[in-house]
């Protein structure tokens, strides 16, 4: 049995807000509830299954259903950082597959910056009942120093440059100038990627993503609701999850998740690299980018820097369009998960809703990416791929 | 080299006791596996690689490679994070490097266990420094 086919997201919408000093979390999770089925066409009382997940307050699934008056038969909230909502995306389809819901609502909301979160600097302690703590914890492992080792191993293994990575930020930034939402609107330059204060070796300030408020909510239906309703059609393919740890302390830097998920994704598919029109690739750094566009099959391991450079991620300039939205390094990065808005920037391209001057042409099949957790350490990948019917 | 990192106190738990009491005498264990023959880390009482619970502590060289690292400048006091390469082993492990000069580590480099004290009396942490 396939999810191909078997499921359509009808409805998508991205929290225009990047600083919710004065909305709750709740709020947040609703407003974004609300925007994705209006979008879809549907109402609350249309949703049947429901997924969160650890951004969500209290008991995720339970207090969210409360509070938004849902009333469900289906419920998900599996968490895997910030690319739970790909994996929501696929459990929905599974789920309508198997007839356990119709219409699966999905939403992503968080105030870190309203909070005055430390979000990438400060080590987080997940409590001393996770293993790996007391082994990790005493050694300041942080968001940014974690993908910094990553970065600075493809450096040493393959010869990928800093340069190479900033065409990544410049790429997210001549999407972002034109995204009136976007954090950071002005288009950079290699030199001021490279120039930029380093935060840690070898990243720079500006290979990191922006630290955000906001949220967003997608809409995942069955087929014949989504025939039903006067939106494009945009069909879920193929998906493939999995983690990627420290396989018992046979560390390998090089690749991330996306090499055992997008192969999985794919195949289900049917469908190769080469014919994806559009790519929405996680991008908590430019490594983050770099590593899955690699492990995609994109191009070779080890040759990321040399695809990535001299504007090839560039709408309308190179031959792989990616966050045309600007992407968590430019335009939003919700609860510190960037998954949401992945989704999200890849149903604008296939309804052909993006902005015109970054919308891809005739984009009918694109990849979406996740990664969730710590690139070095521990994450869970998330890749689907979707086509407009 | 100016200012020292501070470390806290080690979470012990049953299953890593035996670690963080070794440490308070400056020996440094690692977890082996008898049916598989190989190391991991960090410890546990079932192998990560094949499942057996037939698993033992060993004290290691405290010689390694660092495997990669990063030195975190957006820190009160910049400091150092690596996987380090044990010797005779294929695991790398999370660690500091102390007592280095920041700006001259490199991915490779040889590196030898200096225990570092914690806020709490007499456990240690195992850090690496420079050979």
């Amino acid at each position: 049995m396939s999810i191909n086919g078997k499921a359509y997201i009808a409805g998508a919408f991205e929290h225009p807000t990047r600083k919710a000093v004065d909305k709750s979390l709740a709020q947040l999770h609703a407003e974004c509830a609300k925007g994705a089925l209006e979008d879809a066409g549907l109402t609350k009382d249309d949703v049947d299954g429901y997924f969160c997940a650890g951004d969500a307050p209290g008991l995720g699934p339970l207090s969210l259903a409360d509070y938004m008056g849902l009333n469900l038969r289906h419920i998900d909230s599996t968490e895997t950082g910030g690319s739970s909502y790909l994996i929501h995306v696929a459990h929905a389809a599974e789920a309508i597959a198997l007839g356990k819901c119709k219409v699966a609502l999905i939403t992503l909301a968080g105030r870190p910056r309203a909070e005055g979160m430390a979000t990438g600097t400060a080590p987080r302690n997940y409590g001393a009942n996770a293993p790996d703590v007391p082994f990790e914890f005493p050694f300041s492992p942080v968001v940014a120093n974690m993908y910094a080792m990553c970065a600075m191993r493809h450096m040493y293994q393959f010869g990928t440059t800093s340069e190479q990575l900033a065409w990544i930020k410049v790429a997210a930034s001549h999407h972002a100038q034109h995204n009136p939402n976007a954090m950071l609107r002005d288009v950079v330059t290699v030199e001021d990627v490279v120039n930029s204060p380093m935060i840690s070796d070898p990243l720079h300030r500006l290979d990191c993503c922006v630290i955000s408020d906001g949220g967003g909510a997608l809409v995942v239906v069955a087929p014949e609701i989504a025939k039903s309703l006067n939106r494009p059609l945009v069909k879920l393919k193929g998906a493939g999850e999995a983690p990627k740890h420290q396989m018992g302390g046979r560390i390998d830097l090089t690749y991330s998740g996306a090499a055992y998920t997008g192969p999985a994704a794919f195949a289900e598919a049917g469908v190769t690299p080469a014919d994806i029109k559009y790519a929405s690739i996680y991008d908590s750094f430019t490594i983050t980018v770099l590593m899955q566009l690699e492990d995609l099959g994109f191009c070779a391991k080890g040759e990321g820097g040399k695809f990535v450079a001299d504007g090839n991620l560039i709408s309308g300039v190179g031959k792989l369009p990616f966050n045309t939205d600007g992407g968590g390094l430019c335009n939003n990065h919700p609860s510190n998960r960037g998954g949401m808005t992945k989704v999200i920037e890849a149903v604008r391209q296939l309804r052909g809703e993006a902005h015109p001057a970054v919308q891809v042409p005739n984009c009918d099949l694109a990849v979406a990416q996740g990664t969730g957790g710590s690139l070095g350490t521990r994450h869970g990948s998330a890749t689907l791929i979707l086509e407009r019917e | 080299m100016t200012e020292q990192q501070i470390f806290p106190a080690p979470m012990v738990d049953p299953e890593t006791k035996e670690f963080w009491d070794a440490t308070r005498e400056g020996v440094f264990l690692v977890r082996y596996c008898r049916t598989c023959d190989s190391a991991h880390y960090y410890p546990r009482t079932i192998c990560p690689h094949c499942g057996s619970d037939d698993t033992y502590f060993e004290q290691a060289s405290g010689k390694g490679v660092i495997y990669s690292y990063s030195v975190m400048r957006r820190a009160k006091v910049p400091y150092a994070i690596a996987y380090v390469t044990l010797e005779g082993t294929d695991i790398s492990m999370m660690t500091n490097i102390v007592d280095c000069d920041l700006d001259n580590l490199e991915i490779g480099q040889a590196v030898q266990l200096k225990f570092s004290k914690t806020v709490d009396d007499g456990s240690q942490l195992p850090t690496f420094t420079p050979l």
